[in-house]
């Protein structure tokens, strides 16, 4: 083995040097301890999908595909397109939001856009209980915007946002809106303004610039940004819970809702595996837009 | 820029609002009747709190260990053993990272109820740690990816065996990621709300499951400080996680 190591192909040389008698041996604990707490418990929950539920909470075993059908029930299916919108909405904000951040970074001077980038991030780095919880305190009937408004005479009442959808928007944006900044500015950064200035020369309006020549250039980030809030927004369970109300129903507050209240485990199961096949579907857009270019749009993260 | 100004208004304005308030005399919290350190004062006498801050950094301190070990193994496995079928390896072991979070509690929780484990601070730190491995293996794995892998060729040729070789000479340099990702994976436990609502039992209450439990039963100036005190500690970890892995 050791010869090897004076083998001109340095690649080679390494991975004969680095093997050891079973390679496998080293990713062994990870995978053991993901099997048994990722893998196990997710493949449990779509075995449990197909049963019944027991008299007493519980499962019956047995193999239906009511849960599905069930979920198809206007009553539920209605959480499903209101989370949909919602996420949708949220990832909108995001990106009408955070593109004109993100291409103002990515056209400063280099070693000003690594402190805007974590002036960006430094928000994002605090509980997100705690973020919502900022926004409660704000937003509430007795809350600051309400107390100003009513005290400088601009309203007369309190307004009612909080328990609304409309904070349940806010508290998404706020918790996601880095996500859609950061690969936002990674593909705004590679895209030459020499190709912006050139449309700029050739007469484009400003909507043909944004339309013609920066959108399809920055398309995996703009995907990726859209992606990366999407994913989380749609399965939101805690800022629903505490910003929305009792008919502000998310996926995520419904799950919840069948497995710690109705305790109809079967059912929850069912919804979370719809939940994570809209969540599968996303990725594979996302694959395959990435795919599509040259470099992949996640290159953000490894910086 | 002024966009880009009004931006960032967004994103510090409620953590300062929040922070800010904490000092606040009004136990109503929305007029300012004053400054105080009274809320500041109350979570110190506060035992329910105190038990939720030591359960919080028990799971934290053990969930990360064992995220770590298995983490760092996982990412030198990956990293410098080539094998087929490695992408499927590597997704495989990324995925709890895409999954929503609360399909990950969901399922545990089933796991452990159907196995007869209770409820408490054990399948909390079993679920703290699924989902940090991920989180270790990425950061410590982009590390191995930029050492020169001839510093590790001339030990060899020196003489080392291959574990000397990587005691002595890649472990070293890996050493300011995985204490980056010490910190964060520590972090990420101690602020994680969803997979341990679902993995908590009685007598398991972390801060997070408290300050949850604060919030739903309403506003008050004590969750203000609370969570001023939250912020400046996740702020600082966090910062010093960044710092060593850029070193």
């Amino acid at each position: 083995m050791n010869l090897e190591v004076l083998s001109p192909d340095r690649r080679v040389s390494v991975r004969a040097v680095l093997v050891p008698r079973r390679p496998g041996l080293l990713l062994l604990p990870a995978l053991v301890w993901l099997g048994l707490f990722f893998f196990v418990p997710l493949a449990l929950m779509l075995a449990i999908s197909f049963a019944w539920r027991g008299t007493y909470g519980g499962v019956e075993w047995t193999l239906s595909l009511a849960n599905y059908v069930n979920v198809l029930d206007p009553l539920y299916l209605k959480v499903f397109l209101r989370s949909v919108l919602l996420a949708a909405v949220t990832t909108a904000v995001c990106l009408v939001l955070g593109f004109p951040i993100a291409y103002y970074i990515a056209r400063l001077p280099a070693r000003r856009q690594g402190i805007w980038l974590l002036l960006v991030m430094i928000p994002f780095w605090t509980n997100f209980l705690v973020r919502t919880y900022a926004w409660i305190f704000i937003l509430r009937t007795e809350g600051l915007v309400n107390t100003v408004l009513i005290s400088l005479g601009l309203i007369g009442s309190p307004i009612d946002v909080l328990y609304t959808e409309t904070a349940i928007v806010i508290g998404l944006v706020y918790g996601y809106l880095p996500f859609m900044i950061l690969p936002l500015y990674a593909a705004v950064e590679r895209l030459p303004p020499s190709l912006v200035e050139a449309a700029w020369d050739l007469y484009a309006s400003r909507w043909a610039v944004l339309r013609r020549v920066i959108v399809p250039l920055t398309k995996p980030g703009l995907v990726a940004g859209c992606i990366l809030v999407f994913i989380p927004s749609l399965g939101a369970f805690m800022t629903p819970d505490l910003m929305g109300g009792a008919r502000t129903m998310m996926i995520g507050n419904l799950i919840q809702h069948e497995f710690l209240v109705a305790r109809d485990w079967p059912f929850g199961s069912a919804i979370s595996l719809v939940l994570m096949a809209l969540v599968l579907l996303g990725l594979a857009i996302y694959l395959r837009v990435e795919g599509a270019g040259k470099r992949p749009a996640t290159e953000w993260m490894s910086r | 820029m002024s966009a880009s100004v009004a931006n960032l208004l967004f994103l510090y304005a409620p953590i300062v609002v929040l922070m800010v308030f904490s000092f606040n005399a009004s136990r109503l919290s929305a007029g300012w009747q004053g400054l105080t350190l009274q809320w500041y004062r109350l979570l110190l006498e506060d035992e329910a709190l105190r038990l939720a801050v030591q359960n919080s950094l028990v799971v934290a301190v053990v969930s990360t260990v064992v995220a770590t070990g298995l983490g760092v193994c996982a990412a030198v496995g990956l990293e410098r053993h080539p094998f087929r079928g490695r992408e499927v390896v590597e997704g495989a072991l990324l995925l709890p990272l895409v999954i929503p979070e609360i399909m990950m509690g969901v399922s545990l929780m089933l796991l452990f109820l159907l196995v007869n484990l209770p409820l408490g601070l054990i399948t909390v730190t079993i679920g703290h740690a699924a989902f940090n491995v991920p989180i270790v293996l990425v950061i410590v794995r982009a590390r191995l990816r930029k050492l020169d892998p001839s510093l590790e060729e001339a030990a060899r040729d020196l003489g080392a065996t291959s574990w000397q070789a990587f005691r002595g000479v890649t472990l070293p340099l890996l050493m300011p990621a995985v204490a980056g990702s010490v910190l964060l994976a520590f972090t990420i436990s101690l602020d994680d709300f969803i997979v341990t609502f679902f993995t908590a039992g009685p007598g398991s209450t972390t801060l997070p499951l408290y300050v949850y439990s604060m919030v739903k039963s309403g506003v008050t100036p004590a969750i203000n400080a609370l969570s001023a005190i939250l912020v400046l500690v996740s702020m600082a970890l966090i910062g010093a996680s960044l710092a060593l892995q850029r070193r």
